[in-house]
């Protein structure tokens, strides 16, 4: 246990010689995963619970898709499967960006997140109250500003509990980064795994960072909910 | 040729992943029934247990538990059978990811099993002992046939996520779709398109799943009236 620490220590938290690995690296994947996840998901949203069909329908197919696959089909489709294809390589953009197994780590798992958050944001937008949006209209409210000053402030912060859990999971879901060459924790861990062969303690660390992660989040969002949440009193004890 | 004459491969794939996610469902609904009733228990031991299994699970990613599972258990099984002096067992793969994935999926089912215990009416159990039925038949003909309404959603969503998580067992060595589709792309350098393949294969799995669960919630709803609004 000592051995392990000592030797693989600093790759567990932020560094392994060669650049940034292990809790940085799974921080940044989440941080950056979500942000593509969450600029997705508000416009998707919208346009989800739209009355219009050629609008609802595209995104109702993203949203079908990208649930009912497994997260690491789409990261093999894409770090395996366009890498693979010869029309990507040639071009010179696109060969530097998805040689790169992190970029391509991101991308899957911004869709991917961005395909949940939208159908809980889309869950919060229809649940919202009929009189606000009628008291919007008798302002003589836009269309647009309808939607910037009463729904969207008032069900991005009713998503707030399911999306903590969506974040969470994003957590969870960062540890297949690995197979696309991501030294992210659980990278650290296996190659501390190959090279000491203490199976249990390897991982052993690995979950226990993973832990604390998750316990800190929920924590946080504890904190947010009993901010933004105070008028609803829910988040209270 | 179509699929390059990897049909056959992709289709034991798909079949092993689908006996896969069933058996760790059968597996995990056994976990969760026992976690459930172990959390409402009023022992402050046994629900102290069942609250840390749940706790600690849920917290930890699943590819890291079965990881973490998968290479303690072979390690453990060689120390015990060193120190009887056998030869060395290995693991049979499959065996262990059912036994891995159900243990993680059991954590989750225990949440949903007390949500839904809890949400059957007390008055009824007490007509049921009133009745003179025991603790056994009270649970057998009164609290399962109620609590699997309630419980219904929540097991659709683990089903969901349970069959997802099997892609991840080709990590640890198994071959199922995921793997399959990846040994036919290496070969023929079609990486692309058998990927995309496994990927409509699970779209399949859960599109044929949802429907399923959709006769079902209407099967355990019967003669439960819904609110008109």
């Amino acid at each position: 246990m000592i051995d392990i620490l000592s030797q693989f220590g600093r790759a567990f938290l932020y560094w392994d010689g060669h650049g940034a690995s292990g809790l940085a690296m799974t921080l940044w994947l989440l941080v950056a995963s979500l942000a593509i996840g969450f600029t997705m998901a508000v416009p998707l949203a919208v346009a989800r619970v739209s009355d219009n069909r050629w609008v609802s329908l595209p995104v109702r197919c993203y949203t079908y898709v990208f649930r009912g696959t497994p997260l690491y089909v789409q990261l093999l489709l894409i770090y395996s499967g366009l890498y693979s294809l010869e029309c990507v390589r040639a071009h010179p953009t696109f060969n530097e960006f998805f040689r790169s197994g992190l970029h391509c780590a991101i991308l899957a798992f911004g869709l991917n997140t961005g395909a949940y958050t939208t159908e809980i944001f889309a869950g919060a937008i229809r649940a919202i109250s009929h009189g606000e949006v009628e008291a919007a209209r008798a302002y003589g409210m836009s269309r647009f500003t309808m939607y910037r000053r009463i729904v969207l402030p008032s069900a991005l912060r009713r998503a707030l509990p399911l999306y903590s859990n969506e974040v969470i999971l994003m957590l969870h879901a960062t540890t297949i980064a690995f197979t696309a060459t991501v030294p992210d924790v659980l990278k650290v861990a296996r190659d501390a795994n190959s090279a000491t062969y203490m199976s249990f303690q390897a991982f052993g660390i690995a979950a226990l960072i993973y832990l604390a992660v998750s316990f800190a989040l929920v924590a946080l969002f504890r904190r947010a909910e009993q901010h933004w949440l105070a008028y609803l009193a829910v988040g209270r004890r | 040729m179509f699929l390059y004459g990897f049909g056959p491969v992709l289709l034991a794939g798909t079949l092993k992943t689908i006996e896969l996610s069933v058996l760790s469902l059968a597996v995990a609904v056994l976990l969760g029934l026992a976690g459930a009733l172990a959390k409402l228990s009023r022992r402050p031991v046994v629900s102290g247990a069942a609250t840390a299994y749940t706790t600690l699970i849920r917290s930890v990613p699943d590819l890291v538990l079965m990881l973490l599972l998968f290479y303690s258990i072979q390690i453990a099984v060689n120390h015990l059978t060193d120190a009887i002096g056998l030869e060395q067992i290995d693991i049979d793969p499959f065996a262990a990811g059912v036994l891995t994935l159900g243990f993680i999926y059991g954590a989750y089912f225990t949440e949903t099993f007390r949500g839904a215990f809890l949400a059957v009416p007390r008055g009824q159990l007490e007509a049921g002992m009133a009745y003179g039925m025991g603790g056994a038949r009270v649970f057998a003909r009164i609290l399962f046939p109620q609590m699997m309404r309630f419980a219904l959603p929540g097991i659709g969503n683990n089903w969901q996520v349970l069959v997802k998580a099997t892609a991840l067992v080709s990590i640890i060595g198994l071959a199922d779709v995921v793997k399959a589709a990846q040994d036919a792309g290496k070969s023929t350098f079609n990486m692309f398109f058998f990927v995309l393949v496994a990927a409509l294969i699970y779209l399949a799995i859960t599109t044929v799943s949802n429907v399923a669960l959709i006769w079902l919630d209407k099967r355990y709803s019967l003669g439960v009236r819904k609110a008109e609004l």
